[in-house]
């Protein structure tokens, strides 16, 4: 078993990580960034679609993690919160394992509306739900570290919902932004359909991973 | 799925003039008075093959009487946007709708040489699922298969406005209808779009009696075919603008946008106007306002001709009309090819400029009163009509058969169906290849080309070309 600090870096690597993940896959949206600088003509609607893109999924990421946040305040039920968490997520997984089709309604978003498509974007592939067991083990550990009282947990929590959902958002801007740049800069858009790959599968199996994982830190006292 | 995107998808028009050269062709076989089964021919493009110009492959429907029109792709390049999430679908199957009997059959053409049919969607499901009929124009879209329809429902396809339905790009399922709000829409044809910038037009023929026992001419000669394009928000539904050219510009059809999806212009073909006979191609573009505008930028002749000369519908006005009932923009956006179906000529147009294009080649074939022959000798029956573009510009395929009860009236006597191929030169000019001629077996007619690959008038670009 790794100490109590190691088992906190490599959460908060985990949650970089799982950004640069999410970046480097196009389905989250890196190449409409290169689009918008070719349409527009002009490099700086790279960045600017990204900022839009990064805005959308720190919203999706949010949107889940505040939630749970919240709930840690029942310190009895943690371990229950965090195994309940654990078959959340492995259920998306299983879901999107079962279910390959897209979600039709993503197709109904006007292709200018690039936050709005990343926020739902994110949401329908449960990209913030695979964050869940690792933000869950983060504030476990504070606590443990901690024995602060309840009210300050709670507020601790929050920030930390915030600080993974930062983390892993601008691991994922980066990501993004390195391969756009790249290519509208350099390799031009023909290796933007050669570094495309069928992640779905990988994605899926991703999130049942991370869902046993939380379950089994969960369990084990972490 | 694959597991990357399909080499077929092209990211930018550049990159689509830059892939390999196509192999096939797939051509409609239409059986014009319903005595055999329609089909769709495959046919050898590689000058390298033993079977060169040659049908190496058919296959054919086990129904009669489909009327086998325009056709299309299951995906094209526009799944590269990742907006849709399609970016591992095959472009496989061809969705081809029989026009006259509302059926859809998909076409697996994965193994041009095995191409067979894959699934059958039947009438009923489509006039029930979507309250359409008689499929025309097909695209792949965001939201999947977007197919546009001529008639509404009931026998005559008069019940209700005709309109575009949209299948399921996956399962082929019909899902219902594409609008929302119509606006001033009531007729229907064709349809294209520019996706990054959401817009979609489209354009008018006529309702199913006015063309399915052959062109009405008391229709035609007070101007009640249609005369409209219609401006569309893609992803709200919704027809925000409608331009009428004027009511003697009868028979707007093919819409072809500027592939380039930077551009916010294209063209639409008018069959006749029916002040002078002449033909005509409208320039519609987005003006500084936002708002769309459409100006008339080509103009095509009638050839005068005696009487004796012309079928019966045509001697009392003592003259061929041009009769433009296709076009095609090579996807540099640089040549708008012109059928003129009546004249007998494929007329090659530098639009590089789009409000004052260029002729810039010509090409002499068949005819009304005229029957020019091919180079190599033999006939071509009717006129240059579906035209389709290689992706690489250099090479015009076109086919001779407008529509069949058409056909019979615009040439009383003459029964057959060819595909040819001209050459375009550097500099453009148009050139027919002497070795390539496709006669068509006894009792088939020739419509719309599809090429293995996409062609000019099936991708839709996510990305501008740089």
């Amino acid at each position: 078993m790794l100490s109590d600090p190691n088992t906190m870096a490599a959460l908060w690597w985990a949650v970089i990580l799982s950004g640069l993940y999410h970046g480097l896959n196009p389905g989250m949206g890196w190449p409409l960034a290169v689009s918008a600088a070719l349409m527009e003509r002009k490099t700086d609607a790279l960045p600017k679609a990204l900022g839009l893109l990064a805005i959308g999924h720190l919203l999706a990421m949010l949107v889940i993690l505040l939630p749970f946040s919240m709930m840690l305040f029942l310190t009895e039920w943690e371990t229950d919160i965090r195994i309940g968490a654990g078959i959340l997520v492995i259920g998306m997984g299983t879901y999107l394992l079962i279910n390959r089709r897209h979600p039709k309604f993503l197709a109904r978003v006007h292709p200018a509306k690039l936050g709005l498509w990343s926020f739902l974007a994110a949401n329908a592939h449960g990209a913030g739900l695979m964050l869940v067991p690792l933000f869950l083990g983060i504030c476990a550990l504070d606590a443990d570290t901690g024995h602060k009282a309840a009210e300050a947990l709670m507020s601790g929590n929050i920030l930390t919902a915030f600080f993974v959902a930062l983390a892993h958002t601008s691991a994922m801007t980066l990501a993004g932004g390195v391969i756009a740049l790249t290519i509208y800069l350099w390799l031009g858009l023909k290796f933007l359909s050669k570094t495309w790959f069928n992640l779905d599968l990988v994605w899926a199996v991703s999130l049942v991973f991370v869902g046993a994982f939380g379950i089994h830190t969960a369990l084990n006292g972490h | 799925m694959n597991l990357r995107p399909d080499p077929t998808f092209h990211a930018s028009p550049k990159l689509a003039m830059q892939a390999p050269v196509e192999n096939y062709a797939f051509t409609v076989m239409l059986s014009p008075d319903g005595s055999q089964s329609d089909g769709i021919a495959v046919v050898d493009l590689n000058p390298k093959s033993e079977t060169y110009g040659e049908i190496v492959h058919k296959v054919i429907v086990p129904n009669k009487g489909d009327e086998f029109h325009h056709f299309g792709w299951n995906a094209c390049s526009s799944s590269l946007s990742p907006l849709t999430g399609h970016a591992f679908l095959e472009r496989r199957y061809l969705i081809v709708p029989g026009i006259r009997s509302s059926r859809v059959y998909v076409i697996d053409v994965k193994e041009p040489l095995e191409a067979k049919i894959h699934k059958i969607i039947e009438p009923e499901e489509i006039f029930e699922k979507t309250g359409y009929s008689r499929p025309h124009t097909i695209h792949c879209g965001p939201e999947g298969i977007y197919v546009s329809t001529l008639g509404g429902g009931g026998k005559d396809g008069t019940d209700g406005p005709p309109g575009i339905f949209i299948m399921d790009c996956e399962t082929f399922e019909v899902i219902g209808q594409y609008e929302m709000d119509r606006g001033k829409q009531d007729k229907h044809y064709d349809f294209w779009w520019n996706l990054p910038q959401d817009y979609m037009v489209s354009s008018e023929w006529g309702l199913p009696p006015q063309f399915e026992n052959g062109v009405v001419p008391e229709d035609l000669l007070s101007n009640k075919y249609g005369h409209s394009i219609h401006f569309w928000d893609l992803r709200r539904r919704k027809n925000i603008q409608t331009i009428d050219f004027g009511e003697n510009y009868q028979m707007a059809l093919e819409i072809r946008p500027a592939h380039d999806p930077t551009k916010s212009y294209g063209f639409c073909g008018v069959v006749v106007d029916t002040t002078n006979l002449q033909g005509a191609i409208f320039t519609w573009w987005r003006g500084d306002d936002g708002t769309w505008q459409a100006k008339k930028t080509i103009t095509i002749d009638p050839r005068p001709e005696k009487p004796e000369n012309l079928p019966p519908l045509l001697q009392g006005f003592e003259a061929v009309p041009p009769l433009v009932t296709d076009i095609d923009l090579s996807l540099d956006d640089k040549y708008l090819y012109v059928a003129c179906w009546g004249l007998g000529e494929m007329h090659q147009y530098d639009v590089s400029d789009p409000m004052n294009p260029k002729l810039a080649g010509k090409v002499e074939l068949g005819g009304i009163a005229r029957g020019t022959a091919h180079p190599n000798g033999k006939p071509f029956v009717y006129g240059p009509q579906m035209v389709e573009v290689s992706r690489d510009g250099k090479r015009v395929y076109w086919t001779n058969s407008l529509y069949s009860t058409w056909d019979d009236q615009f040439y009383p006597n003459d029964e057959g169906g060819q595909m040819v191929m001209a050459r375009v030169g550097e500099n453009g000019g148009i050139e027919l290849d002497k070795d390539f001629y496709v006669d068509f077996p006894k009792g088939y007619r020739g419509h719309q080309i599809r090429l293995e690959g996409g062609d000019c008038s099936t991708d839709s670009f996510c990305y501008p070309s740089v």
